[in-house]
Parts: C-alpha cells; sequence; structure tokens
C-alpha cells in the first residue's frame, strides 16, 4: 500500500501543534490550499485532497464545500479516485443533501461496472446514505444482482436490498422471491445477508412471514449443518462455526415461531441440541445460547425446553464474566412475569448478585429481586433487602426504598413486622422515601391498637439515638403526641421497660423544635406534640404552657399561628382543650394509592378475630355460623337467612345478643346491614307423633309483627299426603296464614312442607297459637290440635 | 441493527465515525459527546453495557481506544461484543500489530476495512479471510490505478 504522503505530512502538522488555537492555524491553511486545488484543472493529487478534507472533517471542522467534489471524484474513471469519492460521500453526503441526488447516475451506472470492486464501492454508498428516491429508482438493478452474479456481489447486494426495504416498505415484494432463492447458497456470506433481508420482510409485512414460515426446515438443515460440522478454518471462531450466522438463523426462526405451534414443533430437536452442545467457556458461544434461549423464550416451545432455557440463565447468573451475569438478569426480567417458579428457582443466586460490585448487575439485581418477593419468602428476602438498603449506591436508594414498601404492604405477616420494617427503612434512608410514607404509616399504626404501646417506645427511642431523618422524627412526634400517656406508663410487653418522666419526653420534643436540621413540617409535629401532651400529662403542664406562648413569637407563621392558637386554647378555652386533644379515631384508608381489594381484605382480617372473642356467650355452634354468615354477606349474597332447623334440631335457640351489639361497630363500617337477619331463627318443635314431625321457628319483623315458619317432615316409610295445617290465635292478634309449599310428605323426610304465617300484635299480648295438623297416612286419615304457648324469643 | 460505531482515544479524541442511519452534523456532534462522557466515565471493571435512550451502547477498550457501538433494543449484545473484537482483528491483520497511530494516519484505510465487514448496519462478511483477500485486491487495484499503464489499459 502507498501511503498518501501529503495526508500524512497535514496530519503530523496538525498534531504537532500545541495549541487549539494553532491547529485552526495549520487546518484554515491546509483548507484554503484544499480550495484551491479543487478549482484546479483535474491533476494527480485529487484523492489526496479529498482524503485531508475528510481528516479535518472528522476533527470536527466544516467540510462542505468538498461535497461537490465528491460528485465528481465519484464520476472519474479512476479507481483511486472513486474509492475516496465514495467515501467522502458517505462521510458528507446525506440523504437531506441536495448533491446527493447528483450521485445517483454514477451510482446507477457504477453498479453494472466490469469490475465487481467498482460495483461494490456503489452499492456500500447506496446502503448507507441511499435516500427513498434513489432506492425507488435503483431498486431493479438491485434485484438483477441478487440473482445473477458472484457471491462477493451478491452478498452486498442482499444488504442494499435490506436498505431499501426499510426507506420504501413496498419495494419489499419485489425482494422477495430472490431472498428466498438465496437460502440455498453455499457462501457463508451471501447465506448471512439472505437472512438478514428475509427477517426484514417477515417484520415489516405479516403476510411475508406467512410466506417466508415455509423455509423453517431449510433453516433448521443449514443451523444443524453449522452445529454439528467439523472444523471449518474459514468461519471458526473459537471452535463454534460461524457464530454470526448462527445466532441471525436462530433470531429468524424465534420470529418465525412466535405464536405459531408448527413453525415451533419444527425447530424445537435444533434447539435443544443447539442449547447443549454449544460450548459456554468463551464469550462467543455464550451470545449463541444467549440467542437460543432469548428464542425458545419466545415461540411456543415444550415445558421441558423452557426449562431447560432458565437453566442456562441459571448458570448464567454464577459466571465469572460481569457482562453474562448481566445480560441473565435483563433476560430474567423479562419473563418474571410468565415463567415466575422457574425464575424462583435461582432466587438465591438473584440475591447474591445484590452485592456485586457492578453499579448495572445490582440494578437489575434489586428490579428482579423486588418482582420475586412473594408471601412465602417475605421475611427472608426483606433481610436482605434491608441489608441491601443501608449499603447500597445512592441513586438506587429512592427505588429500593419504595420498593421495600410495596413489598411490605402487599405480604406484611404481620402488622408488627410491617411497623418494624418502614421504621427501619426510615431509620436507613429516611431521606429517599416518597411524601406520602409519613401519613401513610401513621394510618398504619393508628389502625394496630394493640402495639400502641410497643411503636410509641421504639419511636421515642430512635428519636433519641437521631434526629436527622424527617419523615422519621414527624412519625415519632406524632405518636408521641398521641400515645404519650402510654409512654409514660413505662410498662410494655413487646419491649424491655424503660422509665420515662414527663420531663424526658419533653425534653426530646424541645429538642427537635429547637434543632437546626427539622424541617420547618417537622417542627409544626413536634409544637402539635407538645401540646396534645398537655392533656395526657399531670405535672409539668405549666411547661408545656411556655414552650407553647414562646412560639406565639415565632418568625415561621406556620408556627406562629399553630402557638397562638394553642395559647388561646389554654387561657380562654381551658374547658375544651381536653376534648379537643383527645385521642383520635382510626384513620381510614382511602388514598387513591390502595386498592379497593386490599382495604376490604384488611376489614375482613379485622373482623374475624373480634368477632370469635366475643362469640363466648354463645353456644359454640353459633359462633362459627356467625363467622360464615359475616363472610357471605362481605361476599355479597343478599338472602335472609333460612331456619337452620334442620341441622340444629330441638335445642332451644339461645340468643346471640352479644355478638350482634359487638358487631354492630362493624357492620357499620361494612355499611349499615341489619344486625336482626343475621342471627338464624331458633326453632321449636311442636309436634311429633307417628312419624310426623312439625317445627316451629320465628323471625321478628318489627315491634309487633312476627313471621312464624312451620315445617313438617315425614320420618315413616310411606308417603303422607292431604297434608294441611289450621292455626288460631288469640283475638287482638291478627293472622294471616300463606299458602303452604306443598300437602304431601314423602317417606323417609326427603322433602318437607313449609307454611308461612304472619302474626301482627299491635296490643302486645301473650302471643299464644293453636295448631290443628290433619293428614293421611296409608289410607288413614288423622288429626290433632297442638297449642303453643310461648314462642322462641328471636328479638 | 447497529446505528453508529465510534472509536476515540482515552482523551476523547475522535479516530472514527461510522453513522448507518441519517443524521444531521448537530446530532452526530451531540452523540459524540454523550458517548465519550458517558464511556470514558466507566469504572474500570464494570460491565460493557450500557442504555442510551432507546439503544443499547457496547463499548470495549483495546489499549488507548474505546470502540463504542450502539445497537437497536432487540440485537443481541454478546455478539456486538464479538463484531468489535472481528473488527480489531482485521485491522489488526492489516496493520500488523495495529495500534492508534495506524489508525490515525490511515483511517482512509480503516473505513475501506469496515465496509468489507459491515454493511447497512449488519454484518456483510462473517469469514475474516475474505475481507482480508478483498481488501488486498482493492488496495492492489488501487495502485495499479496510479501506474501509467493501468491508464492506458483504460484507454487502450
Amino acid at each position: 500500500m502507498s501511503p498518501s504522503v501529503p495526508l500524512q505530512e497535514m496530519i503530523r502538522a496538525i498534531r504537532s501543534a500545541r495549541t487549539q488555537c494553532e491547529e485552526r492555524g495549520v487546518i484554515q491553511r491546509e483548507c484554503a490550499a484544499i480550495r484551491a486545488q479543487f478549482r484546479q484543472a483535474d491533476n494527480g493529487g485529487r484523492s489526496h485532497n479529498l482524503a485531508k478534507l475528510l481528516y479535518v472533517h472528522m476533527l470536527g471542522y466544516p467540510a462542505h464545500f468538498g461535497q461537490m467534489e465528491c460528485v465528481r471524484m465519484i464520476a472519474s474513471p479512476r479507481y483511486s479516485e472513486k474509492r475516496v469519492g465514495y467515501l467522502g460521500a458517505m462521510m458528507l453526503l446525506d440523504e437531506k443533501q441536495d448533491a446527493s441526488l447528483l450521485i445517483t447516475n454514477s451510482i446507477k451506472n457504477d453498479l453494472s461496472h466490469s469490475s465487481q470492486y467498482v460495483q461494490s464501492l456503489a452499492l456500500c454508498t447506496l446502503a448507507c446514505m441511499g435516500s427513498a428516491e434513489m432506492c425507488r429508482d435503483l431498486a431493479p438493478e438491485i434485484d438483477r444482482l441478487l440473482r445473477a452474479s458472484n457471491s462477493y456481489i451478491k452478498k452486498k447486494a442482499a444488504l442494499c436490498a435490506v436498505h431499501i426495504v426499510r426507506k420504501v416498505h413496498d419495494l419489499g415484494e419485489l425482494f422477495a422471491p430472490a431472498a428466498r432463492s438465496l437460502l440455498s447458497e453455499k457462501n457463508h456470506g451471501v447465506l448471512h445477508g439472505a437472512v438478514v433481508l428475509i427477517t426484514e420482510l417477515c417484520e415489516r409485512n405479516p403476510e411475508a412471514l406467512e410466506r417466508f414460515r415455509k423455509t423453517v426446515p431449510d433453516l433448521v438443515q443449514i443451523m444443524k449443518g453449522l452445529v454439528i460440522s467439523g472444523y471449518s478454518p474459514e468461519h471458526d471462531v473459537a471452535g463454534i462455526s460461524d457464530p454470526f450466522l448462527q445466532v441471525r438463523i436462530l433470531r429468524l426462526l424465534r420470529i418465525l415461531g412466535h405464536n405459531n405451534e408448527a413453525a415451533s414443533d419444527a425447530m424445537n430437536d435444533l434447539l435443544a441440541q443447539v442449547a447443549t452442545n454449544t460450548d459456554s467457556t468463551k464469550t462467543v458461544g455464550n451470545a449463541v445460547l444467549y440467542e437460543t434461549v432469548l428464542t425458545v423464550l419466545d415461540i411456543k416451545s415444550e415445558s421441558g425446553l423452557r426449562v431447560l432455557a432458565v437453566n442456562i440463565l441459571g448458570r448464567f447468573l454464577l459466571n465469572n464474566d460481569r457482562n453474562i451475569r448481566y445480560i441473565a438478569m435483563m433476560s430474567l426480567q423479562k419473563i418474571v412475569g410468565t415463567d415466575h417458579i422457574a425464575v424462583q428457582r435461582h432466587r438465591g443466586t438473584i440475591v447474591d448478585c445484590l452485592k456485586d460490585p457492578d453499579a448495572s448487575v445490582k440494578r437489575r439485581a434489586l428490579e428482579l429481586s423486588l418482582a420475586l418477593v412473594s408471601a412465602s419468602n417475605i421475611r427472608s428476602m426483606m433481610k436482605e433487602l434491608l441489608i441491601f438498603l443501608s449499603s447500597c449506591p445512592l441513586e438506587l436508594r429512592a427505588q429500593a426504598a419504595s420498593g421495600i414498601f410495596n413489598a411490605a404492604e402487599r405480604y406484611a405477616p404481620s402488622q408488627r413486622w410491617h411497623i418494624d420494617t418502614i421504621l427501619h427503612v426510615l431509620t436507613t434512608a429516611g431521606g429517599d422515601v416518597r411524601d406520602e410514607t409519613v401519613p401513610n404509616l401513621i394510618q398504619l399504626i393508628t389502625t394496630a391498637s394493640e402495639l400502641h404501646c410497643y411503636t410509641v417506645h421504639k419511636l421515642y427511642r430512635a428519636l433519641l439515638t437521631d434526629i436527622s431523618q424527617q419523615s422519621l422524627v414527624q412519625v415519632a412526634c406524632w405518636c408521641i403526641g398521641e400515645y404519650g400517656d402510654l409512654l409514660l406508663k413505662g410498662d410494655c410487653q413487646e419491649t424491655e421497660p424503660v422509665q420515662v418522666t414527663e420531663n424526658d419526653v419533653l425534653d426530646a420534643l424541645e429538642t427537635v423544635l429547637q434543632s437546626h436540621m427539622s424541617s420547618p413540617a417537622t417542627r409544626g409535629f413536634a409544637l402539635t406534640a407538645t401540646m396534645k401532651l398537655s392533656t395526657r400529662i399531670t405535672d409539668n403542664v405549666d411547661r408545656i404552657r411556655s414552650i407553647v406562648s414562646i412560639y406565639g413569637s415565632c418568625i415561621d407563621v406556620e408556627l406562629q399561628q399553630r402557638a397562638v392558637e394553642y395559647n388561646a386554647l389554654f387561657k380562654k378555652y381551658d374547658h375544651m382543650r381536653a376534648a379537643v386533644l383527645e385521642r383520635m379515631p382510626v384513620i381510614e384508608r382511602n388514598s387513591p394509592g390502595h386498592t379497593n381489594g386490599e382495604s376490604s381484605g384488611e376489614l375482613v382480617k379485622e373482623v374475624q378475630p373480634v368477632k370469635v372473642k366475643e362469640g363466648d356467650a354463645a353456644p359454640t355452634q353459633q359462633p362459627a355460623n356467625q363467622v360464615c354468615d359475616l363472610l357471605d354477606l362481605l361476599g355479597g349474597s343478599e338472602e335472609p337467612l333460612k331456619p337452620t332447623s334442620a341441622q340444629s334440631g330441638p335445642a332451644p335457640g339461645q340468643p346471640i345478643n352479644t355478638s350482634n351489639s359487638s358487631g354492630g361497630d362493624l357492620l357499620d363500617l361494612l355499611g349499615g346491614l341489619e344486625p336482626v337477619a343475621f342471627t338464624p331463627a331458633p326453632t321449636v318443635t311442636v309436634y311429633e307423633k307417628n312419624g310426623v314431625t312439625l317445627t316451629l321457628s320465628c323471625e321478628k319483623q318489627s315491634d309487633s309483627s312476627m313471621t312464624v315458619t312451620l315445617t313438617a317432615s315425614n320420618s315413616t316409610d310411606s308417603d303422607i299426603s292431604s297434608f294441611t295445617l289450621q292455626a288460631a290465635v288469640p283475638k287482638s292478634v291478627q293472622l294471616h296464614m300463606k299458602a303452604p309449599s306443598g300437602d304431601s310428605l314423602p317417606a323417609h323426610g326427603t322433602a318437607k312442607v313449609t307454611q308461612t304465617v304472619v302474626l301482627n300484635n299491635p296490643n302486645k299480648v301473650n302471643l299464644k297459637m293453636r295448631i290443628r295438623v290433619s293428614y293421611t297416612s296409608r289410607g288413614s286419615a288423622f288429626q290433632d290440635m297442638v297449642q303453643v304457648d310461648s314462642f322462641p324469643d328471636s328479638r | 441493527m447497529m446505528r453508529f460505531l465510534l472509536l476515540f482515544s482515552r482523551q476523547g479524541k475522535l479516530r472514527l465515525q461510522k453513522w448507518f442511519t441519517p443524521m444531521s452534523e448537530r446530532e452526530k456532534k451531540k452523540i459524540i459527546r454523550d458517548m465519550t462522557t458517558m464511556v470514558l466515565s466507566r469504572q474500570p471493571r464494570s460491565c460493557n453495557f450500557l442504555h442510551w435512550k432507546d439503544l443499547k451502547i457496547i463499548y470495549k477498550r483495546y489499549a488507548s481506544l474505546y470502540f463504542c457501538l450502539a445497537i437497536e433494543n432487540q440485537e443481541n449484545e454478546l455478539l456486538a461484543l464479538e463484531v468489535i473484537h472481528r473488527y480489531v482483528e482485521l485491522l489488526d491483520k492489516y496493520f500488523g500489530n495495529v495500534c492508534e497511530l495506524d489508525i490515525i494516519f490511515n483511517f482512509e484505510k480503516a473505513y475501506f476495512i469496515l465496509d468489507e465487514f459491515l454493511m447497512g448496519g449488519e454484518i456483510q462478511e462473517t469469514s475474516k479471510q475474505i475481507v482480508n483477500r478483498c481488501i488486498e485486491s482493492s488496495d492492489m487495484l488501487q495502485e495499479d490505478d496510479s501506474s501509467e499503464w493501468y491508464e492506458v489499459e483504460l484507454f487502450g
């Protein structure tokens, strides 16, 4: 090769310039010389001049005056000039410049040049910067070259066709047949170009995709040849035969097999073979394996193959090469939704990657770990995540903190654990949490009523240690204000008892008020908390009064306003102070971040333990029924409960008053359901003779009216017919009998007859009822009378 | 497909730029600035893959030169590393123990080799030997070109 001496001299001159200014001077001189040369007639040094200009261009200086020179050079008959001219065109011209159109003709001519190297220049330039116009113009030429030329030109023509299709989508149709036939070539370069072209056509046109599905067997054959064949020196890379072509074919197979059973089946064996036979000690082998895994996961592969693919990713996670660990995690992230169980198997390795020194790997490990948290592994995962939070890079802290909060909210095994976790996050990364964390945590604390003592002790201790984390300090102040009495009592089952005096508490709050680290919002919390304590402590109310009055002249307007109002509460409205500052009710959870499913889930959790506790008075059967019924109602059934006479038999129904009254609160939350509807009506057996049993149950509808249900059943071997009931009541009581459900009682109690009677007792006299029973059994008629003196009380 | 390939030194000086999609000069300059800052600020033993806008950036350092290749999202990153390595091997075979100075003083040759290996954002030829042979033949054609004998041939 002959070095371009004038070019190299110029480069040397530029590099030896010691300052930017000097360099600019050299370049300006050179450019002037080049411009002068361009204006002159043809001389032998044209290519050198253009090359010099291109170098200057690469340094970042303007070179647009060379565009026309490029056009001229391309038209030159000399190969050296064409070569540099085309290079210049690729660097200085793009489709947005007008000059690019001028080279269309030259390209067209050169495409049919006798020398393949000239053809190649034209093809390369067209594929690099051909505009849509040029592409449309020259597409037939390219198609011709795709069919009838040597492999050197064919492979270039294929990639040129790819470019044309990207620029002008409709021309895809033109190249489809040629692309198909190219698959039977032996030359790897041509094959590669053909596969790229087919991929492009399939990606753009679903019809083309359908047609090219037929090529799957051919592609499988080619791949097999590459995988099984012996060493081929031309294409070998570290023991893999033409990995570039292999990866391209795998990608095309992925597109063809996606959402198509038949095609996926055809490639199943091949994919298994590639996955097991490819040597994974070098990057190039892993590149092929990676592409195989991507293909397996994207087509309709059988489950065994999918498991194999996920296991390959699992192996990648243990690889020493950081790059491979990174892409393994990216791929696992994509499939964690669909193949959750398979990815869970590698959870241990993923969690280990949280400790990887590389920041990108850490980030991926965090995302994946958060996606793998579930109810069964929440405790162990949270331990790892909290360790990670304390040592993770700053840019990941916010993401980690919010991920931890979400996971804790969804899978918290207990409220104490939930509160502990949030407190832990606030102490380690309090500065990086979202603003809603403070109200959310406060709301959570209020609902966990049995943990108030524990929470306030813990927060008090945290406050003593560190008052710099604003969110933590705010929550602590709020709790101390609210539950200060519990803090001062000192005895708490969950933590070690510690004696806290009133002065200690007020000292802590005053420290927060006076600290320069506290934000105005935090100081607001502390002031209000101090005020609330005035109703919860006994000795130091004066101290509180003085603190509050000091802040009456605070510069911060919000604090001043609060202090003045609290002062007024002490002076003029002291009689209202206790009421104003009393314990807050449970805050309702209705922020947009919470779904209804979650909140009603919480309510159900609350309902069950309370109900079970207070149902002790009633017979053991009933509470279970109560809870079931409640859940039924939550499930949305509106039927009034049928008397459970069949199951409970003659047991006198003990009314369940207590549970109803306690259930009242919860039922209010559920939206005002009638407590009455809950009691299964108690039943009484009023007649038992000849195998006929008649039971009675009643439901009080209002103060004066009652619905009585009579149920008859037959335990004999033969059916009973013409079964009728008649009833009579005292004079002032109104009776209305509804139609019976039937008049025959089948044998062995297989069916019952029921009849409803509505009684109205406006004078509230002692209620009695006479019932006449008549029926026919085994051919003989029977008639009986019973008197019911006392009705089961069903208030 | 590949979107662009940049070669720059440790001081951020550009040694080669190949763009596979049309872009204005301003955009190119901005991308070059972004790439050099991003890649040069990476820790020595970190991952070779970066995310930038909607592209994946694969970079590798060879001696004093950084090779920076941008690929689209569906491309295989590990194979992109192999592409970079293959290009370095081609340069090495051509120049014989290639170093940065070779590429500075013979930048147009570096481009010619690249144009035999990649085209339109895709790999053109997967065999090292074929690429080398083609470069040698083109060079010989260029040499003949500069001699008078060739000119006579053309017009004779």
